[in-house]
């Protein structure tokens, strides 16, 4: 059974009768300590997805799904009280921006112990003694140096780097089994960026954690985790494992992505980009929502919107996908 | 900035009127006139006047009522448990009810009663005091008799503190002319306290702990409130200084023995050193106020404390 299971997710702003989607009928599923990457443009709902995972969306914005499952429990069926008991101990998540994400008027020790003293073990919950000492096994398990001494440290004293693993340290203080981490390392500078890539790649394998790691960069994507989601305007264009979807992408979507890396572009004066911008969620157009964006853009795909179309561990929304190297030419859907 | 504001009042209160003119007789003549004028020093020029002011005030000795014919000091030390009094109250009030009622249209933001307070809170906002003071009479005084319209009640004398705290009818009348002060500040305080938690609530540090699953009472009061707290301290002390200053309307209104009242009617007579005595000292007192105030912050905000860890680097 998949940890995280999720259906048919829809969230929208706006009127009830114009709603603006930003999440369209996303499914995605994830199997214990596996690690998952939700890849994406700016405003293409990657965290508004993990946003309705954690029950955050605030209204306006409503959630709809067929089926949000953890563990086989229905989250959406859940009182917000049984809900935050989920939240925060077995579903951690943190956020892009460290050093705004810590409450500037507590120390460090205080907001781990916080954590602890809401979802901890009956010993953490009474003794403020024994919050501490794990306090501090916590920050030396994200590798935070001469972590007694940070323990009584302010939020402004950190750096970003340092502020981040301390997010991580209260995101991990419960033993989540499942973390997702939207864009934890866009605010950081590219040397810690790594760190704390190679530092959640560890606690993943450590704890038999799994992962969502939400980020527009596909490189980050790529070298941190086993299976990726390509997210566009909301809904899921492409999904596969890593190897296979660098290696041949299937969808036209995905392929422009690859080719805007920059190391795919070295010694070309420009990047190659995909021209135009995501719809916005208000003005769709009828058909495929990449349409007006696509190279291979045919007549019936401003007609019609693409069903996903679900292959050996994979997801394809396009009627006329790019062919696989080695495979026999076979468009889908047609 | 205590020695401009007194260069100010005190040169200001010397256009004011000729306040010999007030003290002696109608048909006084010019002879006496030049006599009262040369014993009270107001012949001498500006400067050498401004300076025996000075002098004489950070000594505490701000000259003799030139009405009244009593120390300024004195006169002032009567009057100060009065005002006091009646803007501590107020303060009080202001805080106390203003703040829960902020935290209370933040978090409930589309309920029917936030948005009644919130129409109310415009009215206190916009009507001026002494309108809300003579509303006030008119009401709980003149129609319904409950409670007194002027004047302090009963004092209990405290060593040289009075105090109409003690009493029954000191605080019966303490009743209206506190809330026709606070009426405003209270309007203010929520309103403040409402905009910031709003702002705060969004913050991600609020997100943070909505997704660490916290209650929503650790939530909203243990870090949206104590985050809230910063700014609205900053404007409740300011307002506390204008809280005093402000009670000269209130205490005119209600003929509230202050030092407001003083003031009012030092102006009648062109009382020079009772005006500038009490600028002074409302100016001492908005600096006295200032200086509490950044030590609150030191208090609510650790930013501002000198760090005992260094700054860190990863």
């Amino acid at each position: 059974m998949a940890l995280l299971d999720i259906e048919g997710l829809s969230v929208a702003f706006g009127r009830p009768d114009s709603p603006i989607r930003a999440v369209d009928g996303v499914d995605l599923a994830i199997e214990p300590g596996e690690t998952v990457g939700l890849v994406g443009e700016s405003g293409s709902g990657k965290s508004v997805t993990a946003l309705a995972v954690m029950g955050l969306v605030d209204p306006p914005g409503r959630v709809v799904a067929r089926r949000i499952a953890f563990a086989g429990r229905d989250l959406a069926a859940l009182t917000p009280a049984a809900r935050r008991a989920i939240v925060g101990k077995d579903i951690a998540m943190i956020f892009q921006d460290p050093l705004a994400a810590l409450d500037p008027c507590y120390t460090v020790a205080f907001q781990i112990g916080e954590a602890l003293r809401r979802h901890g073990t009956p010993d953490e919950r009474r003794s403020a003694r024994r919050r501490r000492a794990r306090a501090l096994e916590l920050l030396a398990q994200v590798e935070i140096p001469d972590a007694r001494a940070r323990l009584d440290a302010w939020p402004h004293q950190l750096s970003g780097g340092m502020a981040q693993r301390v997010m991580i340290a209260i995101a991990i203080a419960c033993k989540p089994r499942l973390l997702i981490a939207d864009e934890p390392t866009t605010a950081l500078d590219v040397t810690v960026q790594a760190q704390v890539l190679e530092l959640l790649a560890r606690l993943t394998r450590e704890h038999g954690m799994a992962l969502l790691l939400i980020s527009h960069d596909l490189a980050v994507v790529a070298q941190s985790v086993s299976r990726v989601a390509v997210l566009y305007a909301g809904q899921v264009m492409e999904e596969g494992r890593v190897p296979a979807i660098f290696a041949s992408p299937r969808h036209p979507y995905t392929r422009a992505l690859i080719d805007a890396l920059p190391e795919h572009n070295v010694g070309r004066a420009r990047l190659a980009a995909l021209p135009g911008v995501v719809p916005s969620a208000s003005a769709r157009p009828p058909g495929c929502l990449l349409a007006p964006r696509c190279p291979r853009v045919r007549e019936r795909c401003r007609i019609e919107l693409p069903r996903p179309a679900h292959g050996e561990g994979s997801v394809l929304r396009c009627f006329y996908p790019l062919v696989p190297r080695g495979a026999v030419a076979a468009d889908m859907g047609t | 900035m205590l020695i401009a504001v007194a260069f100010i009042a005190f040169a200001l209160f010397n256009f004011t009127g000729d306040p010999v003119v007030f003290m002696v007789g109608q048909d006084a003549t010019q002879a006496e006139k030049d006599q009262l004028r040369h014993d009270l020093g107001l012949d001498r020029p500006f400067v050498v006047q401004f300076a025996r002011f000075v002098g004489r005030a950070v000594q505490g000795d701000f000259g003799r009522s030139l009405r009244q014919g009593r120390s300024v000091a004195e006169l002032l030390k009567e009057r100060l448990p009065a005002t006091v009094e009646l803007a501590v109250v107020a303060a009080v009030l202001a805080l106390v009810v203003g703040i829960p009622l902020g935290i209370y249209t933040a978090l409930h933001r589309d309920s029917p009663l936030a948005h009644a307070v919130m129409a109310a809170s415009l009215v206190g906002v916009s009507l001026p005091t002494f309108l809300i003071g003579i509303v006030l009479i008119l009401v709980f005084a003149v129609r319904l008799k409950w409670l007194p319209s002027f004047g302090r009640g009963e004092t209990v004398a405290i060593g040289w503190w009075t105090t109409g705290l003690l009493t029954a009818s000191g605080r019966k009348a303490l009743i209206l002319p506190a809330i026709t002060l606070s009426l405003f500040q209270m309007t203010l305080v929520m309103r403040l306290v409402r905009a910031e938690m709003i702002d705060v609530l969004k913050s991600d540090f609020i997100r943070f702990a909505r997704a660490r699953g916290l209650t929503e009472r650790a939530i909203h009061f243990r870090h949206a409130l104590r985050n809230t707290l910063v700014p609205v301290i900053t404007i409740t002390g300011l307002q506390l200084g204008a809280i005093i200053a402000f009670a000269i309307i209130t205490e005119t209104v209600f003929q509230w023995p202050g030092m407001g009242l003083l003031f009012i009617q030092a102006v009648n007579f062109a009382d020079v050193p009772v005006m500038a005595a009490y600028l002074c000292l409302i100016a001492l007192v908005f600096v006295a106020i200032n200086l509490v105030v950044d030590l609150l912050y030191y208090a609510v905000d650790p930013r501002l404390r000198v760090d005992r860890t260094a700054t860190a680097s990863t």
